[in-house]
């Protein structure tokens, strides 16, 4: 009786306006590093456990770049950083946050170039190590930037919220929404550009994409500097306001944007943006609704169980669907 | 003239033998005589640390030999079964807490129970563990983490590729999320809680027939330390699983996953049952986890849920491909290189701080790469108290090797230590020609 009665009162719609709210963020956050993983994943077939070093170092890219205003050792200092103590209108910041992806990018690059190319026509789990390694190998840098004090990213719109019939929404979730949505159907739309459908074809037959003339080398560099640019948007995200980093790159980006990411993309199914989209929002739904409503059996089901609820969902799916809900069946001949 | 012609087998007992050839019984000869002259000599080089020698070094080699137990598993599901597996580390958490709580100190029956005031707060003082010997928790651990094996199997058999590396990470949060939920057996989150000592008792008695933990004569015939004692208990250990891996690999079971791993479709056709075999697979690589991640445990006697993370299943993994997946000898020499590779590069540090300190002929070496984060002392390692920041300490410089050791076995050498060894063999072999 007592637990109804605590469930009414938590209910209200307020609260669960607010909740859709957190959720949709949530969502959006996951959708943008869902969207690199399978963008990587579809052109180079690499399962990339590399998220969220790539994700984290875009991050600290932003942050070197509007609050240190450029980076040590450099002659010159970033021009389009705000003045000292002043946070940046919001078009300026839009266009650092582009300066931001495009280094994002470049490092990316820098990774496939190095370590994926080589490995082109091995065993696929060698290269998802790869990028664990690459993971393990980054790291300790993202840690270690962001150690002593919170890297501020400088968002214009601090933690400001509008109300909304008794509830708080803030505007950084909105943002979160608006940055994903252009996000995704920019990716959408890409797949039906030349460029994208020549990344269909590499992801289908490398060696017949080859045959048609497609410049493979270039479709795995342009997958994976999209997948990079594609996850520090994700982080630059995450790290606005409300969000539990709080305005900041913190260490806890790191861990949550590898590997909380993985239920998505395994839900929508590791080759499909579809999916990828779908999949961030359901799971950001079943986790942020799971800590609004279940918050009373905390006891019973330990605290922080929400982080784990994703996890939960993407084992009952794959019992039911092993290759996800929009994913492609693998083909197995003898 | 089998000794010219190593790949020369003349009868199917020859053929089918552990160490098939002259040299491999020689070599392993020589391996054992060297394990144990260098327990048993460990306190004579207290001196300067060298190399895998004394008093410095048991520890880290001890510590790795339990790790070794738990790699042989993974061995055998990742390696022998071709199922990757991220999850090792849960299953070895499984263990190691099946180990706390038949084996460790604790209010008995009582708290072994979760009890809820009300859906209130959880009874966070009191642990479980009912203090039983060595000889039930330490093969109770393997037995219930097969269990749990057995029952994620079914999952994980239906699960594919990459995707069951994606499930398997998934078990880890899973485990690592029940850590933190049931203080009672994992104690607490940050610091865990003890674990029993591998002191082996008959039962509850007080004096252990055979001692562990304490320096003194064993069986009234030798003195040994606490530290060698437990150097030759492990590796006995390890020695009777490493056996035991090797004996399955020959066996009709052996064959029967290798053949899944090659092409799983194709050994079903030939009559091999897929599921069945699969899920042996898991049974046994979870048992191997089990009584590693308990003997791990016990060793370290204090362990935090947190170490039972994705980072160690990734050690795991890191081990067999350094090493040479699919081998014993290969699981073998990867451990030794994951596991003692840092401290190499941490005894090296210190050793270049003493040079600096004294003023020895590398402390210019040590000038360039070291630093006390003082103004004007620039260096990449710091060897302040500063824990992060740039530079960076030994730690996380480790991190930093580490993964670049996994690329770039992965890419130079994707058979790892062991194919090295192929390679230097084969060429030997086939010398003066060059093929």
């Amino acid at each position: 009786m007592n637990s109804v009665l605590q469930l009414a009162q938590v209910s209200s719609s307020a609260t669960f306006i607010q909740t859709v709210v957190k959720a949709l963020a949530l969502g959006s956050v996951y959708i943008l590093i869902a969207l690199g993983f399978v963008i990587i994943f579809k052109a180079t077939q690499v399962l990339n456990f590399a998220a969220g070093a790539l994700a984290m170092a875009g991050a600290m890219f932003m942050s070197i770049l509007v609050s240190d205003g450029g980076f040590p050792f450099l002659p010159f200092d970033n021009p389009l950083a705000p003045a000292e103590g002043e946070n940046a209108s919001i078009i300026m910041w839009l266009v650092n946050i582009a300066l931001a992806l495009v280094l994002a990018a470049i490092f990316g690059l820098i990774l496939e170039r190095l370590t994926i190319r080589p490995m082109v026509g091995q065993p696929l789990f060698a290269m998802a190590v790869i990028t664990l390694g690459i993971e393990i190998a980054v790291r300790p840098f993202n840690l270690d930037a962001s150690a002593l004090e919170a890297r501020s990213l400088g968002v214009p719109w601090g933690a400001e919220s509008w109300s909304w019939s008794g509830a708080t929404v803030p505007k950084s979730y909105i943002a979160a929404m608006i940055i994903a949505a252009v996000a995704g159907a920019a990716v959408l739309i890409f797949f039906r550009t030349k460029l994208g459908v020549a990344m269909r074809a590499v992801a289908f037959d490398q060696e017949a994409a080859m045959a048609q003339g497609i410049n493979v080398g270039r479709v795995f560099a342009i997958a994976w500097g999209m997948g990079a640019a594609l996850a520090a948007l994700g982080a630059i995200v995450y790290g606005m306001a409300p969000f539990p980093p709080g305005g900041a790159v913190s260490q806890e980006i790191h861990p949550i944007l590898g590997f909380r990411v993985l239920p998505v993309i395994v839900l929508g199914g590791l080759d499909s943006v579809p999916g990828a989209i779908y999949g961030g929002l359901m799971i950001a739904s079943a986790e942020i609704f799971a800590g609004q409503y279940l918050s009373q059996y905390n006891s019973i089901l330990g605290s922080g169980y929400s982080t784990i609820v994703p996890y939960l969902v993407m084992l009952v799916v794959l019992l039911v669907k092993p290759y996800g809900l929009f994913g492609t069946p693998e083909v197995r001949r003898v | 003239m089998a000794f010219n012609r190593p790949l020369l087998r003349t009868s199917y007992e020859q053929d089918a033998s552990i160490l098939p050839t002259a040299f491999q019984k020689g070599a392993m000869a020589f391996l054992l005589l060297w394990l144990i002259l260098m327990g048993l000599g460990a306190p004579y080089f207290s001196g300067p640390p060298i190399f895998l020698l004394g008093n410095t070094w048991i520890n880290p080699i001890t510590n790795m030999l339990p790790l070794a137990i738990a790699a042989l598993g993974l061995n055998i599901l990742v390696g022998v079964t071709g199922q990757v597996s991220l999850g090792h580390a849960f299953f070895m958490g499984v263990g190691a807490y099946t180990a706390v709580s038949l084996g460790g100190n604790g209010d008995e029956w009582q708290a072994c129970v979760p009890f809820h005031d009300e859906l209130g707060l959880l009874e966070k003082s009191s642990q479980c563990g009912l203090g039983l010997p060595i000889w039930i928790w330490l093969p109770m651990s393997g037995v219930v983490a097969t269990l749990i094996g057995i029952l994620v199997s079914p999952a994980a058999v239906k699960v594919r590729g990459l995707y069951l590396a994606i499930v398997t990470v998934g078990l880890v949060f899973v485990g690592l999320h029940l850590g933190r939920m049931l203080p009672e057996f994992a104690g607490d989150f940050e610091s865990g809680r003890k674990w029993p000592k591998l002191d082996i008792r008959f039962w509850k008695e007080e004096t252990p027939v055979i001692e562990m933990t304490e320096d003194g004569q064993w069986f009234g015939l030798i003195y040994l330390s606490e530290e060698q004692k437990q150097y030759f208990f492990l590796l006995a250990l390890v020695g009777i699983f490493a056996l035991l891996a090797k004996n399955l690999v020959r066996s009709r079971t052996g064959r029967a996953l290798q053949a899944i791993r090659d092409r799983d479709i194709a050994a079903e056709v030939m009559g091999v049952p897929e599921f069945k075999y699969k899920l042996i697979g898991f049974a046994i690589s979870s048992f191997y986890a089990g009584i590693g991640g308990a003997l791990f445990a016990s060793y370290n006697g204090r362990v935090a849920p947190v170490q039972w993370s994705l980072i160690l299943s990734v050690d795991f993994i890191a081990i067999l491909l350094i090493g040479g997946a699919g081998t014993i000898a290969g699981t073998m020499l990867g451990t030794v290189f994951v596991e003692l590779t840092p401290e190499v590069v941490k005894t090296f540090t210190e050793w270049l701080g003493e040079q600096t300190a004294s003023n020895g002929p590398v402390s210019w070496v040590a000038n360039i790469l070291l630093t006390d984060g003082s103004a004007g002392d620039f260096g990449p390692i710091s060897t302040g108290t500063v824990a992060t920041g740039w530079p960076m300490s030994v730690y996380f410089w480790n991190l930093v090797i580490y993964g670049v050791l996994i690329i770039v076995f992965l890419i130079f050498e994707p058979m790892g230590l062991y194919g090295i060894w192929i390679k230097i063999r084969n060429y030997w072999k086939r010398w003066p020609f060059s093929y």
